[in-house]
């Protein structure tokens, strides 16, 4: 099975981030860029299924320059090789037009299942795998915290606020997993040597078929018009318990008419 | 005034979700609420007395099997036909796994830009937003298209406006595309009569510092007592202390309730992404330099199996 992972890399969400006052987009520079979190399950799922089943497994980013560190990081776990989608006039992309940056790409891949990661941990928009298999007129299975593969059939188990649903389609697909799937593997120390030499393909929006004027800022279908930090919570009053904690608490909830 | 459609988020079990309300109230701001409900058939007709009574002028229903039987992509179609014929002035979604989904495919189907997690937005358009778990404020627009947005829950205070809608049931046809993903079965799991996680006005959650699965009783109680709904650290969900669809935190749900209570939970960053821009923040934790108090209103420091037992035992004798 010719298996494509979605990988983005963003800011470390353990530290503070920030959007850039220039532009109001992510502030890159400032942070610790990582893999989003999400991805490394996305990544253990497809070379899960790759040991079962056969196959290959390539990591696909859309990112700067930089992104190069994630795409190495993603490979030493494993994946055989990797597409880096890299353009100046990508910077200031909207969802919508990623999505066809992203399709773009996946059309040339022949992917059968593309697997990602249910939302990023900087935007958390959660639009993208619908995004692409809308485009690409295949099934997308999101919100998988279960996948199971028979041949051309995939099932998952997707999360509902109710339990939740089990759901099929047959390949090519759209596989979004929640980090409940899997336990994402440690890269060996092998496997971040192989990753050195793993084949890192980069394109350009001329090689996609895109134009400079369908992305970025000039293509954009939303803008961010401003933002502002919001101050940090100060914490109220702390209590020690010396045997009223329980009554102290329900009274501060009294006075707040929680009770 | 322009239409405002409102795409209705429900469940089976409870009927239509506070998100709902929240929008209608929001969108009667906007120009004239419709609601849309896309579901199996029937569906509108179980819904629409909650919707009247928040100030849905119309209900536009769409009920098939096709709608009901596969994932999100049936919805997207209907609702595009219905953007397309009526052109409304803002299409509102809840934010939540569904309503992103079946507006990301709108977005991509009518070229049309997409604003998500949107607490507030103004009648030009402008929406506010939260970013990065609560600590940045973000004013953004859509540039092409109309106004879609995806409304957090917990975002708008909802307030009834009674109407008497006129019901009009929609032509489903959906393409072969739109049937790839079929839904084969639904499993309900972890029912009960507590509020959900994302809508409910107060949470409490437990975590690591609760000790076990059976512990966890105390945290139940305790939301029981104040009407609130049961969370997880991340920690205690890692733990099988409690299941993970009641995680809070960056990896789980986002909750913004008029009351968080933090039992046994120590306040790493993954877990302050999901619940710091909740009104009033309570904690009850051992450790008194747990990061958690720098985000406290009241904070408790002490034995939680203590505190909790008599803050239950107080609220009891109150009531």
């Amino acid at each position: 099975m010719n298996i494509v992972v979605l990988v983005k890399q963003v800011p470390d969400s353990g530290a503070d981030r920030n959007l850039r006052t220039d532009d109001n987009t992510v502030d890159r520079g400032s942070a610790n860029n990582v893999i989003n979190e999400m991805d490394e399950y996305a990544i253990e799922e497809a070379l899960k299924i790759k040991e079962a089943h056969g196959g290959e497994v390539t990591i696909l980013t859309m990112g700067p320059d930089r992104a190069t560190e994630s795409i190495r990081k993603a490979l030493s776990m494993g994946p055989d090789k990797a597409v880096h989608v890299v353009d100046d006039a990508l910077h200031g992309s909207c969802a919508v037009a990623t999505s066809k940056v992203l399709a773009a790409a996946l059309g040339q891949l022949n992917a059968d299942l593309v697997i990602c990661g249910a939302e990023s941990t900087d935007g958390r928009v959660q639009v993208m795998p619908h995004m692409i298999a809308e485009r690409l007129g295949v099934a997308a299975l999101t919100g998988a915290r279960k996948l199971t593969v028979d041949g051309a059939t995939l099932t998952v188990e997707r999360q509902t606020e109710e339990g939740y649903e089990v759901v099929t389609a047959s390949t090519p697909a759209v596989v979004s997993v929640w980090d409940t799937i899997n336990e994402p593997r440690y890269p060996s120390f092998k496997g971040i040597m192989a990753a050195k030499k793993k084949p890192v393909q980069t394109l350009s929006l001329g090689d996609l078929g895109v134009a400079p004027s369908e992305v970025g800022f000039n293509g954009a279908t939303s803008a961010v018009l401003e933002h502002t930090k919001r101050p940090p919570r100060s914490g109220g009053a702390k209590i020690t318990d010396e045997g009223e904690g329980g009554v102290k608490l329900v009274e501060f909830l009294a006075t707040e008419k929680f009770v | 005034m322009s239409e405002v459609l409102v795409v209705v988020e429900a469940t089976r079990e409870f009927g239509v979700k506070k998100v709902t309300l929240e929008m209608l109230t929001l969108a009667r701001e906007l120009g004239t609420p419709s609601a849309v409900v896309l579901g199996g058939a029937g569906a509108a007709e179980a819904l629409s007395a909650k919707l009247s009574e928040y100030g849905a002028q119309k209900i536009y229903a769409a009920e098939s099997e096709e709608i009901d039987g596969y994932l999100v992509a049936p919805k997207a179609t209907v609702l595009a036909e219905l953007v397309t014929r009526v052109q409304p002035a803002a299409v509102l979604l809840a934010s939540a796994q569904e309503g992103k989904e079946i507006a990301a495919r709108l977005a991509v189907k009518l070229d049309n830009g997409i604003l998500t997690d949107v607490v507030g937005l103004a009648a030009d358009g402008t929406a506010t937003q939260v970013a990065f778990a609560g600590s940045t404020i973000v004013k953004s627009k859509v540039t092409k298209g109309l106004p879609l947005v995806t409304v957090r829950p917990n975002s708008v205070n909802p307030t009834p406006a009674p109407a008497t809608p006129a019901v009009e049931q929609l032509t489903v046809s959906v393409t072969d595309t739109d049937k790839l993903a079929k839904v084969v079965d639904r499993v309900a799991e972890q029912k009960g009569s507590r509020p959900e996680l994302t809508e409910a006005g107060v949470v409490v959650s437990g975590g690591r510092g609760v000790g076990n699965a059976d512990n966890f009783k105390l945290v139940e109680e305790l939301a029981d007592l104040l009407g609130g709904a049961v969370g997880a650290s991340r920690a205690a969900v890692d733990s099988g202390y409690y299941p993970h669809q009641f995680q809070v935190g960056q990896t789980g749900k986002t909750v913004s309730p008029q009351l968080y209570v933090a039992l046994g939970i120590s306040g790493a960053i993954q877990h302050r992404a999901g619940m710091q821009t909740s009104k009033t923040i309570v904690a009850v934790n051992k450790d008194g330099e747990a990061p958690i108090f720098e985000l406290a209103d009241f904070g408790v420091v002490g034995d939680l199996f203590k505190v909790v037992p008599q803050a239950a035992e107080e609220i009891r004798k109150r009531k």
